[in-house]
């Protein structure tokens, strides 16, 4: 059936039915695969998006309950904090293969627009659910507090 | 299991040899320049234009080449063309770091593609030209050959600008993606074309290291640091062609089973599921998207063949192994006289059973691979690790001759080894199934994590018994170590040269040698069991390492000795030692800590590189945490030291989860673990603080994807030992009670 959701800030309208995981709407009816399949169960994080700012797993989240919210995914993610958290990724060379990263820099944007300056303790919890196989894990952190600063400045 | 059958000798010798670290055979100085003709190398795919992201920045297309690793476009870019597999691991970045140092390029303007299915341009030397990735072996074997291509190319710049200008090459400089004389200048790319059509030299001359711009150098960034963070970075799993199925396979449920027959009635009743087919592998659901397919293999019905099936339970295979220590196994290695010198008076005896579960390699993406079977020919698009098996096999499968099967190399989402297999098996399956299909349309193969998990390529189980002792004066006397566990290479094409007298070397690679012992013997049982096993990041060294390293700390203990300085005193390899001392000076070894911290220290050799580490942990009832790990590496000459940091952080999480939470498990054959709950991997609240120091060498640059973790898990048992007096001789440590002394 036909559904329409906003996704990065346009209407778009698949015909999918209710039950389908947000995650492959995005990915097979949409083209946006930078949200990553990792487990499908809610336990890797790889498919964060956010949905009305709030980071979720999109493997587990029915297109018949997204409605009216707006979806961002790593392709839309715009703001000072996106662009402050993609510069420290950058600049501290975090990625290795990559694959999870999606998922961790929505969960990093995320905290950042709530946290300005998160500790260990709040980055570790923030970001827990996001499973990086690479264990990249001791750049994001440094990452995280590296986006922060520049969100001061 | 589909398994080559032919591979050249001195292709599965070298190959071997290399992956499971065992001496490499030196670089070899000969520069092979084959001529590239015009044939395009590039991924040319029939994208939809909301795909069209997914073509490689600098295709096919993208200018002059130079040699078969270097091309420069027009506007100036220079694309390296890599011959292994960037799975993480940073290779794209070293290889085109080499290149671009010696042509003295602009690193903004550098990018990459992965090399076509080509061993004869893109072998690789320490597999005995087989093309493959593995054994940490990509720097070591391409070293000399990238920074060749680089210089070759500056050459021929040189050439073609002193031609244009009338002036001697001798004048002219090139820095930075600009070529010069006197007034004159120009960008690489004004200059490719001319270029291109100057004479290959035959032996470039390469820049002396003081002459380095990029490798060695900090600030190199990573080639893919910008599109994997903007979601740009297209994986195999996101690979979408023109009329293309994904597939979703019902696997059996037990290790050798095969599927007898099906029901796909309600499979076939899911909306967008097109065809379902039985192979060898399963019976597989093929599907419009990802999501019918999963809907379609749930609701498929399948009987199987359990006739041959694996069915013992980990219990059952780990009693087995334990009875296979009290026979003698076959000799690996044997000097002096170890039962006499473990009789000896006044000697103190230490005894130890370790035990090592299966492990899965769980990379972040899935394995996958998408295969199409039209008109004789057999595409495929894959994280493709080992193009030299991957394209024989798929050849065999589809009834085609190799010369009719291309396979375009994808960026991969991880492998820890698993991606390169001499059964090349979820590459066999997708082209079994875009076989069956027969509708000569693209087939993308989608395991899921259950998939991933369940459907094998473990590390093996393995017991290990050491018997070991320290004479009157503290010296380490006798050591008798027996390793009983399946065989890796057994039933591949590995095991006609690798196996020797029974042996495989992957099975104890890293058991002797690193401490001077003067009574020694080691042997080796190989079991046989139906569990599909591979190598994992370190093959060998992950369970050697442990089993040396934890009994060193007991024989320090027994000989009343600082471990390090245990260490110092019997080490056989001056850098070795180094390494030992570097790790220990840096994590502030002997002095004080916080109440309830302790600290460990464990040092290997393997894949050629030296690596110490020192482990900071405390107890919590939650078990064991994990505060510090500082390392000390000697990789001989740093190409890229932030990249070197990165393998040995990234090989330090990696071990710390496998020795945390991690085993595969099996009950009556079937494997208990499904997804990251059951087989739980490293978070980011247990990462600990990691410093990664680098040995300033001028030796043979040797590898990093694996070094890094073998001698975590020890550390850290040695930092539980300082802690509770007791050693550990199982893992993962999860299940056991810790208790402070």
């Amino acid at each position: 059936m036909a559904v329409t959701l906003t996704v990065n800030g346009q209407a778009r309208t698949v015909d999918a039915d209710p039950d389908t995981p947000l995650l492959w709407v995005l990915r097979d009816e949409l083209d946006l695969v930078g949200t990553k399949f990792g487990c499908g169960q809610a336990l890797c994080g790889a498919c964060t998006v956010h949905l009305d700012g709030t980071p979720v797993r999109s493997c587990q989240t029915a297109l018949g309950d997204v409605g009216d919210g707006k979806v961002v995914t790593i392709e839309g993610i715009q703001g000072r904090e996106a662009e402050a958290v993609r510069a420290a990724w950058v600049s501290l060379d975090v990625v290795q293969c990559g694959y999870c990263q999606s998922g961790q820099i929505m969960s990093a944007v995320a905290l950042l627009a709530e946290n300005k300056k998160p500790t260990d303790p709040d980055i570790d919890a923030a970001m827990d659910g996001n499973v990086c196989r690479c264990a990249t894990y001791h750049r994001i952190r440094a990452a995280i507090h590296d986006a922060a600063r520049r969100l001061e400045a | 299991m589909h398994m080559l059958q032919k591979l050249e000798p001195g292709v599965v010798s070298g190959l071997a040899a290399a992956l499971s670290g065992a001496a490499q055979t030196p670089l070899s100085r000969r520069f092979v320049l084959a001529a590239m003709g015009g044939a395009g190398i590039g991924l040319v795919l029939g994208l939809r234009p909301e795909m069209a992201h997914a073509a490689p920045a600098g295709a096919d297309t993208a200018g002059q080449a130079f040699n078969p690793f270097v091309r420069i476009a027009p506007d100036g870019t220079v694309t390296v063309i890599v011959k292994h597999l960037d799975k993480g691991q940073g290779i794209a970045t070293g290889l085109a770091t080499l290149a671009a140092d010696e042509m003295d390029a602009d690193w903004s303007k550098v990018t990459t593609q992965f090399a076509p299915a080509d061993a004869k341009t893109y072998g690789n030397a320490l597999f005995g030209g087989a093309q493959g990735t593995g054994g940490s072996t990509s720097i070591a074997a391409s070293y000399t050959v990238y920074r060749n291509a680089g210089a070759a190319a500056r050459a021929m710049l040189v050439a073609a600008a002193a031609r244009q200008w009338g002036v001697d090459p001798s004048t002219v400089k090139v820095s930075n993606g600009v070529v010069s004389a006197g007034s004159r200048s120009a960008g690489f790319g004004a200059l490719a074309e001319a270029a291109a059509k100057e004479q290959v030299p035959a032996e470039p001359k390469l820049k002396e290291v003081s002459a380095f711009t990029l490798i060695g150098k900090e600030g190199v960034h990573r080639v893919d640091n910008v599109a994997k963070t903007t979601g740009a970075r297209i994986y195999t799993q996101d690979l979408k062609l023109p009329d293309m199925l994904v597939a979703v396979v019902a696997h059996p449920p037990r290790f050798g089973a095969t599927p007898k027959s099906f029901d796909a009635t309600a499979a076939k009743a899911v909306k967008g599921v097109k065809d379902v087919v039985m192979v060898p592998q399963g019976v597989a659901v093929l599907a419009t998207t990802t999501h019918a397919a999963i809907k379609g293999r749930d609701a498929l019905k399948v009987d199987w063949d359990e006739s041959k099936a694996e069915t013992r339970s980990t219990a059952d295979i780990l009693a087995d192994y334990r009875g296979a220590l009290t026979k003698p196994g076959l000799p690996v290695e044997a000097h002096g006289d170890v039962e006499a010198a473990l009789k000896a008076p006044g000697v103190k005896l230490v005894e130890a059973e370790f035990e090592f579960p299966y492990l899965a390699h769980a990379p972040m993406e899935p394995m996958n691979a998408a295969a199409q079977v039209k008109d004789g020919a057999v595409t495929i698009w894959t994280g493709c690790q080992f193009p030299s098996a991957d394209l024989p096999n798929a050849a065999r499968t589809a009834g085609v001759t190799p010369d009719k099967v291309e396979i375009h190399t994808l960026w991969a989402g991880g492998s820890f080894g698993r991606r390169a297999l001499a059964s090349s098996d979820f590459v066999v399956e997708a082209v079994a199934i875009a076989k069956a299909h027969g509708k000569g349309v693209p087939v993308k193969l989608v395991w899921t994590r259950e998939d991933d998990m369940k459907s094998g390529y473990y590390r093996p189980v393995y017991v290990h018994k050491v018997r070991a002792a320290v004479d009157a004066s503290g010296k380490p006397v006798a050591w008798h170590h027996h390793v009983v566990g399946q065989s890796i290479l057994a039933g591949t094409f590995f095991e006609q040269v690798m196996v020797k007298n029974g042996v495989d070397e992957t099975s104890i690679e890293g058991t002797h040698g690193a401490y001077d012992i003067p009574n020694m013997k080691v042997e080796l049982t190989t079991m046989k069991a139906g569990v599909p096993v591979l190598w994992w990041r370190s093959v060998g060294h992950t369970h050697t390492a442990y089993a040396v390293e934890v009994m060193m700390d007991q024989l320090a203990r027994a000989a009343e000795q600082d471990p390090v300085a245990f260490r110092l005193a019997h080490a056989t390899d001056e850098r070795l030692k180094a390494v030992i001392r570097l790790a220990a000076d840096k994590a502030g070894w002997g002095t004080p800590l916080p109440a309830g911290r302790t600290r460990g220290i464990a040092a290997h050799k393997s894949f050629n590189t030296y690596v110490a580490e020192v482990a900071e942990i405390s107890l919590a009832d939650s078990g064991v945490k994990v505060e510090r790990v500082v390392a000390a590496v000697d990789c001989g000459v740093v190409v890229n030291p932030d990249v070197v940091r990165a393998q040995i952080e990234g090989g330090i999480g990696f071990g710390l989860g496998a020795a945390l939470h991690d085993a595969i498990t099996l009950d009556k054959g079937a494997v208990e673990q499904a997804n990251f709950d059951t087989y739980a991997p490293l978070r980011m609240s247990e990462m600990p603080k990691v410093e990664v120091h680098l040995v300033a060498s001028a030796a043979a640059p040797t590898g990093v994807g694996e070094p890094g973790v073998p001698p975590l898990a020890p550390a850290v048992a040695n930092a539980v030992l300082a802690a509770t007096g007791r050693p550990v001789h199982r893992l993962p440590f999860a299940g056991q009670a810790f208790k402070p002394a």
